[in-house]
Parts: C-alpha cells; structure tokens; sequence
C-alpha cells in the first residue's frame, strides 16, 4: 500500500498569505503537493460551514491563514476570524473532529518561507493522524437496520 | 530548616587538578545546608576529545550521566567544571531537538534520559542557593578590587545555555560585589585562555593568558576571579610562560569564585584548598563584614 | 449552458519544467462545461492573449479560466483580453499553477494532479461568476505627504508643481529631515544644506503645499481617491501666526542643559527650541517635558520676553480632517545606535559614535564647529577607526541586509577627517567596499589613493578602552587573517540602517504591508517599485529600504509622477468585488431578518438600515443595506451573516462551496 497523502485545504486571504505563498514561489522553496489553496479577500469572509464542508467532502486537514494581527488589509477581519476559530474548535471538539486537522495561523506577505513550514508540519502532523473517515463512516452507515 | 539535596556532577578535573575548586564548592555547600549528592557511577563527560571525533560518542558519555542522575531521583545537577557544563547542556539541547538522535543515544546508553534535569553551572547555583543566604552568613568582606574572568565555555553558545550575555557578562560580577568586592570593568572577561593547548602547545598558552593576566594586573586588579578549572590552571599554573611572554613577573593570584566566597564566609584557608595554588593567594586582611550590601542588578539579557 | 474556455499557459519553462501541461489540458477539456482547452508556450504574451480573445468569439465562451501565474500578476492583463473579446471581465478566473504549483513541488504526479485539481477548482467557481460592472468614483485632487525629509520635499514640489495641492506631515519642528544632518554629501562633497535648505523654503512657499509641522497622522480611512486622513498637531505651545521666529525665547529660556535631538545628543538645547538655525518653518516649540513651566508651574521667561505675545501655554493637540486623493509615504529610515553592539562595549564609550554624529561633528553648524574633537574630552583625534557594516549583513544581529550607504559615507568620512586633521591616520575597516553609482567607486578610490585613508579587509571583533585610548580588535584577512590591533582615540561605527520605530504602526494605520525588518513593501520589486499593494499609497526614499540622497529623489519624482497620472483623471474606476444583500425576492421578502450583527463587523461603516414600507408607507421590516461607495470587500459580514442574507461578489457562497467541492471530488 502506498503511503497516505493526506488532502489538505487551505483557506487564507488574498493579501496576506496568499501574497506569502506567492512569495514561497518566488523563491523558489519547496513544500509538500497535498495542499490547494483557496483564495478569500480576507479571512473575515471565510465561513466556518466551509470548513465543516471541506471535511464533509473528503479532506483530511485544513489551514486557515491571513494578516498578522493588526496587519489586516481591512482593519480588522483577521480578528473576527480568530474570534470564529475560537468558537468553531469547540464545536469542532463537540462534533468528534479532532481539532489538530485544522491549523490556524498567520503569515504576511514577507513569510514564504513560514508558510512553506506551515504547509509542511501541517502535512505531517495530518500523515500522523491518518485519514480523517468519521464523517464518511457516519453517512455510509446503514442507520435504519 | 530542611536541607536542600542537590545533584553534583564533579567531573575529572574536579578530582584531579583542581581538587580545590572540589573542595570550595563542598565546603561553602556543607557551611550553608546544601546537600551535594554525587551521580552514582557517573563516568567522563568526554570534553574536549570526544565531539571533535565522534557526534555519537559525545552525545552518549554526558547522557549516560544525565540518565543516571534522573535515575537517582535527582531534580537540579551541579556541574562546576565550565566543559562538563557546557558538554551537558549541549547534549540536553541536542538530545531534546533530534528526536532520532534521541532514540539512537538512549539505545547506546541502554538508559533513557528524558530530559527533566535543570543543569546548573556554579553561578546559577551561587545564584539561585547561595547568594540570598550570604547577607546572614558573611563574617568578612571580601574588600579587595577583583576582574571576573569568564572564559570561553562558560555563556556559550547563548543560544544553548541562555545564560548572561555573550559580550561582558556580568553574574559572576554581580556575586563579588555582593560580597564586597570593587569588580573592575575591564577587556579579557571572556576571552580564550589557551586552555585546548594547555598541554601541547604551552606558547599559544603564554601569549593567550599573558595578556588576560596582565590587562587584569593593569587595571589594578588584585585577583582573578574564575569559574572554570581549565582557566584556572592556566592562569595559575602556567606562570612563567605568561611572565616570559610579558616579559615581567606578575603575582596577581587567581581564585575560585567558591573560595572567595569561602573566604567570605570565615572558612579555613586550607580546607578551600588555597594552599594547593602555584600562585601564592596573600589577601588577608579582610574588613569584618558590617552591613548588607546592595547590589543594583544588572540587565542580564541578551540583546538580540 | 456554461461554455467555458481553459488556457494553460508554459510560461517558458517556469511551469512546464515541473507540470504536463498538455495532460493537464487534456484532463481539462473533459470537465463538465468545458467546451475548449489548449495549452500555449507564454499565454500572456500578444499571440498568446490572441488566443483567449479568438477563442472567446470562435467558441462563444461563458467563462475564462487562465491557468498561470498568481493572479496578482496577471489577472488585469487577461481582463482585459475578455473584455476585448465582449466577455465581461469578471468572467475570467485565473488558477495559479505557477507560484502555488510548479515552482515549489518537485516534478511528478502529484504536482500533475495539484494543477488539474486548481483548474478544476477555477472552471466550476468560473460558472458561477456573475458580469460585473465597475464602479466610477471621483478623484480628490490632493495629496498627502507623509514625511518631509529629502524624497517628501521633492515629492511635495514635483506635485505642486504639477498643479495640485499637497499637504506635507512632519514629525518634528521642521522639515528637512536626515539630510538637514548632514555635513557634506558623496561623491560631489558639496554641502548637504547648501543644497537642502533652498528646497525646505521652496516648500514653505509654494501656494499649492500646506505644511504642517510637529504633526502626526493619527489616522487614515477610504480608499484610492477618497481617502480622509485625521491630523494630530502636537501642541507647539507657540501661536504660529503671531510667532515672527525672532528667536528671543530660545537664548532666553533658562533650561539649557537638554540633549539636542538634531545633534544626536552631541550638544545642547534650550526647553523652548528649534531645532536647527536653517528651520523651516522658522518658528519654535517648547518641549513640554523639559520646560520648567510645565514641569514645575514657574518661569514664562518666554512669554515675558517674546515682543510678538506668540507663546501659548494653553495649547492644546489639535485634530484637523483632511481629504485627499492619493498618498506619499516619504518617512525615512533611522540608523542603530552605539548601545546595540555588546562587542564594542554597549555604548558605554563616549568616544564610539555612530555615523550621523560624525556627521553633526564633521558639520560646520555641528557641535564642534566642524572641527573634529572627541566627545570624552574634546581632544583632536590623531588615530580614528571607522568600521563599515556595523551591524549590517549580519544574520547574528538580526540584519542580513546590506545598508547600502555606508560604504559610501565611510569613504567620506575618512577623506573629511583627513582634510581636517592633516597629521591623522584614519583606519577603515570593511567586508567589502560597494561603491555601484556614478561616480561613486572614483570616489572611494580618491580616498584611499589621495587622502591616505587605510583600508583594512575584516571585521572588528571588539574594541575596550584601556589608559584612556580605544584598542580596536580586528583581523585583516588580506594578510593572513592576522590579529590587527589599533589604539585609537575615536571610533565611528557605520551601524545598520533600520526602519524608523514609528513605521510599523504607521503602516497598520495605512494598512500597507511591511517586510521582517519594518520597511514598507513595494507592490513589485521591479515593476512596482514606488506602489505599495494598497492603490492610492505610493512609496519613496529610505522607508522602504536604506537608499541614498538621488535614489530617494528618483523615487520621489517617480511618485509624484504616479499621483499626477491619477490625478490626471476626473473619475476612477473600482473594481466591482463587494458585499450585496440578497434582494432577488420581492423586496419585502428578503431573507434579511434585520438582526444587524453586519453593521459593527464592518469596518468601513458601509451597512446601513433601509426600511421596507408598504404601499400606504407603513413600515414593514428593517433590512440592512450596502452602500456600495462605501463597501471595501473584505467579505466579514457575508461570514456573520446568520440567514446568508449577504453575499459578495467575485467570492460569493455558490462559487466558494462549489470550489472546495470540486477540489475534493475529483
């Protein structure tokens, strides 16, 4: 059996990471192939349904990243999403996902090479914990019989 | 009061050449109610050899210690030789941040060290046990003007150790103020005293410490302040090769930082192991301590 | 039905070294609604772009994925393509295969697999993207220059000179900044304020520039066109109408003793000061800290002697809105002081100065007259060192920058002290000596070959006193990496460069994005040098990097000719990416409940409440409304919004479900 690649979604905003992660391009420093990245204008605007949506859908880790606090390109979305993660972990907790598939963190428009470690040790850390099934478990099973 | 039961880790050169640093340390640990309780069994620290030939080998012989010292129940480890110091903190750093490396040891060593001992170096134990207890303690003071010589090993690397800072430290300062000393500012405080060539190459040794000795001497210091027993016996025992690179003969004596404090504290000169100096040590007509002294302490950080 | 057209472009090598491209086109020709797909060498190039455009009228495409570089490269560039194709622009998306694929994964299948998954990504977001019309906003015609040291005063004259009105912010009593420190300038060594000070009265004068000095901005909001920006003027316990800069006060003042600022602590001031003979403006401020007045509710010395009545106690900070259209940030740099170096004794030596105090010491309006004296005792140094990178190109120090002008400065420095001390010797110690500029290698060869200045290859390692003289310790690696010795009797340390300690907050204040060291970003390295991301906000002079004198006059000129383009214009246009509520119902209908968690989210005050009344104009229902001028796009209230009453275009619900949807179902 081959290794496991788990799928990873990144969630992050366009003028912080987004820009950080073109930056890692730039020069050029490697990072694993299982993460896409998913660009928002801010991450204010990321909806924590697309995170349960994501999982719902089959991946197995997630990032959410933007601007240093009070480096938001709009003032201050960055803080709400914070606010939002601090609330959604405990949901995410109550609901059986096991919190450390999902990596909250920022990284500005400077850090190529933080984002290329956050891929990475998100990467790992998710390899360690194994594919994330509950979700599939739970709709695949036959709740009638 | 309960006494206070502390690892030790004394090393060769403890038990060799610089049986008085050995000594020092024990008597003013015994005077203030510390227990110092020697690692079982314990073997070489494997300075100033091993790490130049073998990562493996230099990383197992401290952690073999460490190992045996967690075995013991033991919570701190006193390690007053500054390279057994320095190979034990590299090793808990070392051992902490490669876990393969970690494994690799532990099965060298047959043991497993997990890495709860807080490794001390005799300034953080003057620091953290002894200096508080000084004030009630101290019978004379040590009114004498002193350079603190730090050397190489003893702050760094800071990245490792976190201990004072790499450019002009100033603990050991602090602790000779604390007993009444006028600690002088002055060029050599942490630098090389020649100690890798102490053997095979005495001129390098001569050049080296000669200058430390005489800027020390210059500045009118009356006694070398020192930590380490690799300075020690080079500042000490290798006299007439820093006299011949000076050209002039120097009898600045260089003391423990434990036997000042021993002096300090009214203990015999024989038991601190005075008389064991190649140097004579003359200071002797010590005030009668009479009040407290306030040290302003300094920032002790590094900047960066 | 979606007719949706897929471009994968090679860029050269850059993308296809790593990617199949020709795979990951034949994968994308079979996505549902893909109706073409072709992969091409350089898509934006001008066959390339052709492409798009052809294959827009041939195939009738509904939607453009572009699959490229990042779209903050090129997204405008294929726009634009589209919308010369008559596809609305805000039908083409573009899947970055380049910065995000090809240049950080290794060739293989699961770099492959990661392109196909981002176009797929992009095609099912794309079928969902709504036509979008821009947005017209008007253009305030004036600009707001922050900073008025060399790159702010040129800047503020080129635009006023161009017709349009400036507003210049200075933080301290007057403009001119560093180079109003300076002695003489490489590699001309005319002097800094013979050429400085007439540009600082130009600035005064010009009836399009108002000045205000001793002032900070306190904060800045809107956007490209429309910004409006709150001033703090710090209380200068001086009535600037009245004050006619006699002068009296300041030789009158009885507290005297104070470290001058502008000579770097050098010399003294008196409590009331300003801060240079050749200020603009001409008048004084007391510094309310010092001032025995304030200190102690005595004295007014000042206000007894000030013939004119100018002297206001009972001032207080003032806050004046203005509004302007575009942006300058000219706020300059700062060097590291003596205190950073551990090795060279904490700046416990007062014979180790830093290179602007050389500066005020080799100034004929200095401290010393212009005549070299140390500070311990105020003897002629006949032995100094100077020792460049300080600090700079440094890693262990936290800087790996070059600071790029003191190679320069030092080389001055060793030739103005040997013109003033004719019997000195002056040692240089340096890694290596970059003198890239017109004129300016001539220069340092001129020190060294006519003015004598000793050059030594190394580092100095550490520097004690000892008997009253300075022993510099350094090697020369040019000679075997020998110990080198010197006993000196003054040191000037080159330090680094670095941001100015205000620039982190001022850039949160602008919201534009600074590096690791605090300097401001540009919004390209090379193409976008004076921009910064945020449009209307442009960049000049040492904030951004440490720049010498012309670099930050280029720069300056470069931005006052960006701000005269838009300013060029009556109207701009916005890109249409904002939040709108969900009004597809009848109006009464919308799902909006009116709860209004949006409008303290937002934090551009752009909701607002709209009443829905019925025919007889009964009130029916409250519902929160968008105000388009207003709205930014950053999306916050579409995440808060409890019944997804709210919505945002370019990044709506649909399109962000369905592209996380299609990049796990594959």
């Amino acid at each position: 059996m081959s290794e496991f690649e788990p799928k990873i979604v990144a969630f992050v905003c366009n003028w912080c990471t987004y820009a950080g992660a073109d930056l890692t391009g730039t020069s050029r420093i490697k990072y694993s192939a299982n993460v896409r990245i998913v660009r928002f204008p801010c991450t204010g605007r990321i909806d924590y349904m697309l995170l349960t949506k994501a999982f719902a859908s089959g991946a197995d880790g997630i990032i959410v990243s933007g601007c240093h606090p009070n480096d938001c390109h709009y003032t201050s979305g960055n803080f709400y999403a914070r606010r939002r993660w601090m609330v959604f972990k405990k949901i995410c907790d109550f609901m059986g996902i096991d919190t450390r598939r999902i990596v909250f963190s920022w990284v500005s428009a400077a850090e190529g090479g933080k984002w290329a470690e956050i891929v990475n040790s998100t990467n790992e850390e998710i390899k360690k914990l194994g594919p994330y099934e509950s979700y599939h478990k739970l709709s695949t099973q036959d709740i009638l019989a | 009061m309960q006494k206070i039961k502390l690892g030790y880790y004394p090393g060769c050169s403890l038990e060799g050449s610089s049986r008085e640093y050995n000594e020092s340390v024990q008597a003013i640990a015994e005077k203030l109610g510390i227990e110092l309780v020697s690692i079982p069994d314990w073997n070489c620290c494997g300075a100033t050899a091993a790490h130049n030939l073998n990562k493996e080998l230099s990383l197992s012989l401290p952690a073999r210690n460490l190992a045996l010292a967690e075995e013991a129940g033991l919570k701190e480890l006193v390690v007053p030789c500054a390279a057994c110091y320095s190979r034990f903190t590299t090793t808990q750093h070392e051992l902490m941040h490669d876990e393969t490396m970690h494994q690799k040891v532990n099965g060298i060593i047959g043991k497993e060290y997990k890495g709860n001992l807080r490794i001390l170096n005799v300034i953080q134990f003057i620091e953290e046990f002894i200096i508080d207890k000084l004030d009630d303690n101290i019978k004379f003071e040590f009114n004498k003007k002193v350079a603190c010589y730090y050397g190489c090993l003893l702050v760094r690397p800071n990245k490792i150790l976190n201990f004072d800072r790499t450019e002009d430290p100033q603990t050991m300062d602090v602790v000779m103020k604390k007993l009444g000393a006028d600690s002088i500012d002055w060029a050599y405080k942490t630098e090389c005293c020649g100690a890798g060539f102490s053997v095979s190459f005495t001129e390098a040794v001569g050049r080296l410490s000669g200058k430390i000795v005489e800027d020390a001497d210059h500045r009118g210091a009356e006694a070398l302040i020192v930590a380490c027993p690799m300075c020690h016996s080079n500042l000490d025992m290798r006299r007439p090769e820093i006299d011949k690179y000076n050209g002039k003969k120097l009898n600045i004596p260089v003391l423990y930082i434990t036997q000042a404090i021993g002096l300090a504290l009214g203990i015999d000169r024989n038991i601190l192991g005075l008389q064991r100096h190649f140097v004579t040590v003359k200071l002797n007509d010590f005030k009668p301590f009479a009040k407290k002294i306030e040290v302003e302490n300094l920032q002790i950080t590094e900047e960066i | 039905m979606a007719r949706i057209g897929v471009f994968i472009c090679h860029c050269g090598e850059n993308i296809s070294a790593t990617v199949d491209c020709p795979k990951v086109s034949e994968v994308a020709a079979k996505f549902p609604g893909v109706v073409y797909s072709i992969d091409y060498k350089y898509m934006c190039s001008d066959p390339g772009q052709s492409m798009v455009v052809n294959a827009i009228k041939e195939h009738k495409l509904t939607g453009v994925v572009v699959s490229a570089c990042s779209p903050r490269m090129h997204e405008p560039t294929f726009r634009r393509a589209c919308a010369e194709a008559g596809l609305n622009p805000y039908l083409c998306e573009m899947a970055n295969i380049r910065e995000h694929c090809s240049w950080v994964h290794e060739k293989g299948d699961k770099t492959d697999q990661k392109a196909i998954d981002v176009v797929r990504m992009m095609v099912e977001k794309v079928k969902r993207n709504n036509a979008l019309m821009s947005i017209k906003v008007p253009v305030t015609k004036t600009a707001l220059v922050i900073g008025g040291g060399v790159a702010g005063i040129q800047a503020a004259l080129d635009i006023a000179n161009a017709g349009h009105k400036v507003i210049m912010v200075e933080r301290d009593p007057s403009i001119g900044g560093h180079m109003s420190q300076l002695s003489e300038t490489f590699p001309t060594l005319d002097c800094s304020q013979c050429i400085l000070t007439p540009r600082m009265v130009e600035v005064a004068q010009n009836p399009n520039i108002k000045l205000y000095t001793y002032a900070e901005v306190e904060s800045v909001e809107g956007f490209v066109g429309n910004f409006t920006v709150k001033i703090r003027k710090k209380a200068k316990s001086v009535d600037e109408t009245v004050c006619n800069g006699c002068g009296l006060c300041t030789t009158k003042c009885p507290n005297k003793k104070i470290p001058n600022e502008f000579e770097l602590g050098m010399g003294k001031r008196p409590a009331i000061y300003v801060p240079f003979p050749q200020a603009v403006p001409n008048i004084p401020v007391i510094d309310k800290i010092n001032c025995t007045y304030y200190k102690t509710g005595k004295c007014k010395i000042c206000e007894k002697v000030c013939q004119a009545k100018a002297i206001r106690f009972d001032q207080e900070d003032e806050i004046i809105e203005v509004a302007v259209g575009a942006i300058a940030i000219c706020t300059g740099f700062d060097v590291k002081k003596t205190d950073f170096f551990p090795e060279y004794g904490y700046g416990k030596y007062k014979d180790i100065i830093d290179g602007l105090q050389f500066e005020r010491m080799a100034s004929a309006s200095g401290p010393t007259s212009g005549e070299m004296r140390r500070p311990s005792d105020g003897q002629t140094p006949k032995k100094i060192v100077f020792v460049a990178c300080a600090g700079s190109r440094d890693p262990a120090k936290g800087i790996e920058y070059c600071s790029k002008i003191c190679c320069m400065y030092t080389a001055k420095h060793a030739m103005l002290y040997k013109h003033k001390v004719h019997d000195g010797t002056a040692y240089v110690f340096y890694m290596d000596i970059r003198a890239a500029g017109k004129n300016y290698d001539e220069f340092t060869r001129r020190g060294i070959e006519e003015d004598g200045a000793k050059y030594i290859r190394g580092r100095v390692s550490k520097i004690y006193e000892r008997d009253g003289k300075l022993i510099v310790v350094g090697a020369d690696t040019l000679m075997n990496a020998e110990t080198v010795e010197i006993e000196a009797d003054m040191v000037v340390l080159a330090t680094a460069g670095v941001a100015n300690p205000g620039a982190e907050e001022l850039a949160q204040k602008l919201h534009v994005s600074y590096d690791q060291h605090k300097f401001f970003s540009e919004a390209h390295p090379k193409l976008k040098p004076v921009e910064t991301n945020t449009a209307g906000i442009y960049l000049a002079g040492a904030c951004q990097a440490p720049k010498d004198i012309p670099e930050s006059v280029a720069a300056a000129s470069g931005v006052a000719g960006k701000i005269s383009c838009l300013f060029a214009n009556n109207e701009l246009t916005r890109e249409p990416l904002i939040a709108f509520v969900d009004r597809t119902a009848p109006p009464e209908y919308s799902s909006c409940t009116g709860c209004f968690l949006c409008q303290p989210v937002c934090p551009y005050n752009a909701i607002e409440r709209e009443d829905v009344k019925d025919r007889n104009g009964n009130l029916i229902k409250q519902l929160a409304y968008i105000n388009p001028g207003l709205c930014q796009g950053c999306g916050t209230c579409v995440a808060v919004c409890k019944s997804k009453s709210i919505d945002i275009d370019g990044y709506t619900n649909s399109q962000m479900y369905y592209e996380v949807d299609a990049l796990l179902n594959s």
